[in-house]
């Protein structure tokens, strides 16, 4: 009786296991618990936990004003486009454009606009206007008209009324020549408390009308952080290796100047205070690696573009109870980071 | 530490919406579902009579708290005369008086009945109990020699067939309801006529027992009656509670209909300086929202949670309440479709004012006549970018266009007779303004497969919206139940911690898990 009870118990045991294992992984196969074991962020965690929680509102105004902003780096002496002037009123706009000329070429945009809309690149001048990167061109009046458009604050936040910057153009650094369309390809940065995160290169196309914008059709490739060299590349959330108008390999791309970048990224956490920013750096040809912009509500694409969650990344650096002040460390800790890639959980 | 905090202010406004709602639907009866209608008697006593010469007095006994009803009402239509009320035993008693009257005088008596099967009556000051303690027991009456005999054997024989008042007093009525009486049944009913009569006999004879009794005057219900009269019951006390027999036919329960008028000996209408009276009843049902019957009930319980009912306030204003009550339900479904689903829209709350508007032109011609300017707007509006005009005259141009063109789809839908052309007008102009400015601005910078996708997201979170909003059972909740507008507030709080992912943001990351 007692052994016949022992073996039904044990039978019932092994079921219990069986149906337990069988459970565990059918859950496990549940599309939100394999997102959770990539540690990929979804966007409530980073507005609830990262963003409220990191970026204190007063700070915003220095990253979303742009013009706060190249201020503040310029004070400390980072790296950024030289800043050509700011319209603050309509009257003051035929006089600019008059003097626009004489530069031949330059960048308008909003100082508060944001995911790089009303963002004008002309590269030269002719007898009919202005060249857009694109290579159409763009009339006198068209280009008082966009103005116009950013101070009555059609770009900014809200409808605001708003300032615009004219500033130097950024002449890329030709290691990009290949894989870029147009436009000026950047890398974007998301760091943590002063450590960089993920890092993506960000590849105008075509489509994007030469702004290296995802959501407008911008490749976005991902970078290894302790190489600098080019990971897989996405575009419209799809995977892709080739760049769609060019023909090159967008892989394995040994970005220059890695460590200045990493130098420069870092630096801007120091400069504006805000935990969990996105900073967008591209490299010009002369002077190097320049920072453009900081975003306190970074994207997150960037982890498609990695094939790589943030999560466990920003996990490891919140469970640090100190993180280093000196800047080289910082990056050295970056190097460090260890993520979980779709590449090693399936393979 | 937030969560924790979240989890606890979520609770306790959960936990205080919940009780308030629990006493107002248990205690108060507030119906939960808004099909519940309430059968609602009405009757209308008739008094007419001649006054004489001289000052004229008129004592007409009414119910008071009537057993398995609720009085939802009482009008007194009684003119110049001075009216004053008291109670006497288990009545109550209007007393009209009046000094000078002359030719044919009417008084009416109103009466709203409920029927009340939540037996609200038990936490009423219970009249059967309260008198209870006064039944006494009657002596043995001084029949006539030969009656006493006659009762004697009638009563022997029914005790001997009985076990209780119950069963006795149903014997002794089989008896003198018999198709052939025996002799002494037929003795006592030779000088009998009517009713009251009878009922009055057949109480000497139960006093022989010693059983209390009283006669009662009950009103049968019934829609449509005119003239109608009050017959004559019979009560005994069986020691707990009094019991009542239909003289007739012996049958001890009061049909679902029964009103008791009054009970005991007092007249039903007494007349001081008049002749000739004359009282009738008419009866009508009809059927009404329970809710006014709660409210009385909460009255007659002292209750202040009616106090702060939005029934209480005038008509206008509670129809303004009754829309704008629903807005919290549309914005918590905008935070779930947002949050949680993760579907893009037009401005945040937005689609909650369509929502709103499609209130009166129904879902289909709401989304129609929406889509219709929509289109038109922004054809318009890529003209108007062509002319480079600045950023709020060419809003406000828009937003002229906006009018013009519903203007004119009113009237050519007038003119076409669609009746539904003309609710356009109470679309929020400003809103589709705003909507046609930023789907242009959309259309241009990210192209219009992402306008498009943002504008059939409005319109698909308004037409959900619209129909959660519009839905029967949520109104009359809300509106009968305002604390679950903290529910909503909890359930809402609760979401505002929730960092999970996003229904199409397992769409967005599928390249991740592939």
């Amino acid at each position: 009786m007692t052994t016949n009870k022992q073996d039904i118990g044990s039978i019932l045991q092994k079921q219990k296991a069986k149906w337990l294992k069988i459970a565990m992984g059918f859950d496990a196969k549940l599309p939100w618990r394999r997102l959770e074991k990539l540690g990929i962020l979804g966007m409530n965690k980073r507005n609830g936990d990262f963003i409220a929680k990191y970026n204190s509102r007063s700070k915003y105004p220095l990253v979303d004003d742009k013009v706060q902003t190249k201020r503040l780096a310029e004070q400390a002496g980072l790296a950024v486009p030289k800043l050509y002037g700011i319209v603050k009123i309509e009257k003051d706009i035929p006089p600019l454009v008059k003097q626009l000329e004489d530069y031949g070429d330059f960048v308008i945009k909003p100082a508060h606009g944001s995911g790089g809309e009303g963002i004008l690149v002309i590269t030269g001048t002719s007898q009919h206007g202005f060249r857009k990167s694109s290579g159409q061109i763009l009339s006198q009046d068209g280009l008082v008209h966009h103005i116009s458009n950013i101070l009555s604050g059609m770009y900014s936040l809200g409808g605001l009324p708003d300032v615009a910057l004219v500033e130097q153009r950024v002449r890329f650094d030709p290691v990009f020549a290949d894989i870029s369309y147009q436009g000026v390809p950047d890398i974007r940065t998301i760091v943590l408390k002063g450590v960089p995160v993920m890092s993506m290169l960000r590849l105008p196309t075509h489509e994007s009308d030469g702004k290296a914008n995802l959501h407008q059709g911008a490749i976005g490739v991902g970078i290894d952080l302790k190489t600098g060299k080019t990971l897989g590349g996405v575009m419209h959330e799809q995977f892709i290796t080739q760049h769609p108008d060019t023909g090159f390999s967008i892989t394995d791309v040994q970005i220059p100047n890695w460590d200045l970048i990493l130098d420069l990224t870092a630096q801007c956490y120091d400069l504006v205070g805000l935990g969990y920013i996105g900073v967008d750096i591209i490299l010009d040809q002369h002077h190097g690696p320049l920072m453009l912009e900081m975003n306190a509500r970074p994207g997150l694409s960037i982890q498609i573009a990695n094939q790589c969650g943030l999560l466990t990344r920003l996990n490891q650096i919140e469970a640090m109870t100190e993180l280093p002040k000196d800047v080289a460390q910082r990056i050295a800790l970056a190097k460090t980071l260890q993520g979980e890639t779709s590449n090693s959980l399936n393979g | 530490m937030k969560d924790l905090h979240v989890k606890f202010l979520a609770l306790a406004l959960l936990l205080f919406a919940f009780s308030l709602m629990f006493y107002k639907a248990n205690t108060l009866g507030l119906p939960l579902f808004p099909s519940e209608e309430v059968e609602v008697w009405s009757v209308e006593a008739r008094v007419a009579f001649q006054p004489k010469e001289g000052p004229v007095k008129i004592r007409f006994a009414l119910p008071n708290q009537p057993e398995g009803f609720v009085i939802a009402d009482e009008n007194y239509v009684s003119g110049k005369y001075g009216l004053a009320f008291e109670t006497a035993d288990d009545n109550k008693i209007a007393e009209w008086a009046v000094r000078r009257a002359s030719g044919e005088q009417v008084l009416y008596y109103q009466l709203h009945l409920a029927r009340d099967d939540n037996q609200i009556s038990s936490l009423k000051p219970n009249i059967t109990s309260q008198h209870g303690q006064d039944v006494y027991f009657p002596d043995v009456p001084g029949y006539s020699e030969a009656t006493a005999t006659i009762v004697e054997a009638l009563l022997s024989e029914v005790r001997q067939k009985s076990a209780d008042i119950k069963t006795f007093t149903r014997e002794l009525l089989l008896r003198f309801n018999a198709d052939e009486p025996d002799e002494n049944v037929q003795v006592l009913l030779s000088n009998i006529k009517t009713d009251k009569a009878r009922v009055d006999m057949l109480r000497a004879v139960l006093a022989g027992a010693r059983i209390p009794s009283r006669i009662a005057h009950v009103l049968l219900l019934r829609d449509g009656l005119r003239h109608g009269k009050l017959e004559p019951w019979l009560q005994v006390h069986d020691g707990e509670q009094w019991l009542s027999f239909d003289p007739g036919n012996g049958i001890s329960k009061l049909p679902e209909n029964a009103l008791i008028w009054k009970v005991g000996e007092q007249p039903l209408l007494e007349m001081r300086g008049g002749k000739q009276a004359e009282l009738d009843f008419s009866i009508s049902r009809h059927t009404q929202e329970p809710i006014y019957l709660a409210e009385q009930r909460a009255r007659k319980l002292d209750s202040h949670a009616m106090e702060f009912s939005l029934y209480s306030l005038p008509i206008e204003t509670q129809n303004v309440y009754r829309i704008l009550l629903m807005v919290p339900l549309g914005a918590f479904l905008i935070v779930l479709l947002r949050n949680i689903i993760g579907i893009k829209s037009f401005g945040t709350f937005m689609p909650i004012l369509i929502a709103l508007a499609f209130r009166e032109t129904e879902l289909i011609w709401g989304i129609v006549l929406f889509s219709l300017i929509v289109a038109l707007g922004l054809a318009i509006r890529f003209y108007l970018e062509y002319l480079q005009l600045l950023l709020v005259p060419r809003l406000a141009a828009v937003l002229i266009i906006v009018i013009i063109l519903m203007t004119m789809m009113t009237i050519f839908s007038h003119k076409l007779g669609f009746s539904h052309g003309l609710s356009i007008a109470l679309f929020p102009m400003v809103i589709l303004a705003m909507t046609i400015e930023r789907m242009s601005l959309i259309w241009e910078e990210k192209g219009p497969s992402e306008a498009i996708t943002q504008g059939v997201g409005s319109l698909f979170v308004a037409a959900i919206g619209f129909l959660v909003m519009s839905n029967d059972l949520l109104n009359h909740m809300i509106f009968v139940f305002p604390e679950l507008l903290l529910v909503i507030l909890a359930l809402t709080l609760l979401l505002g911690r929730y960092t999970g992912y996003r229904l199409t943001e397992l769409w967005r990351f599928r390249e991740t898990l592939r």
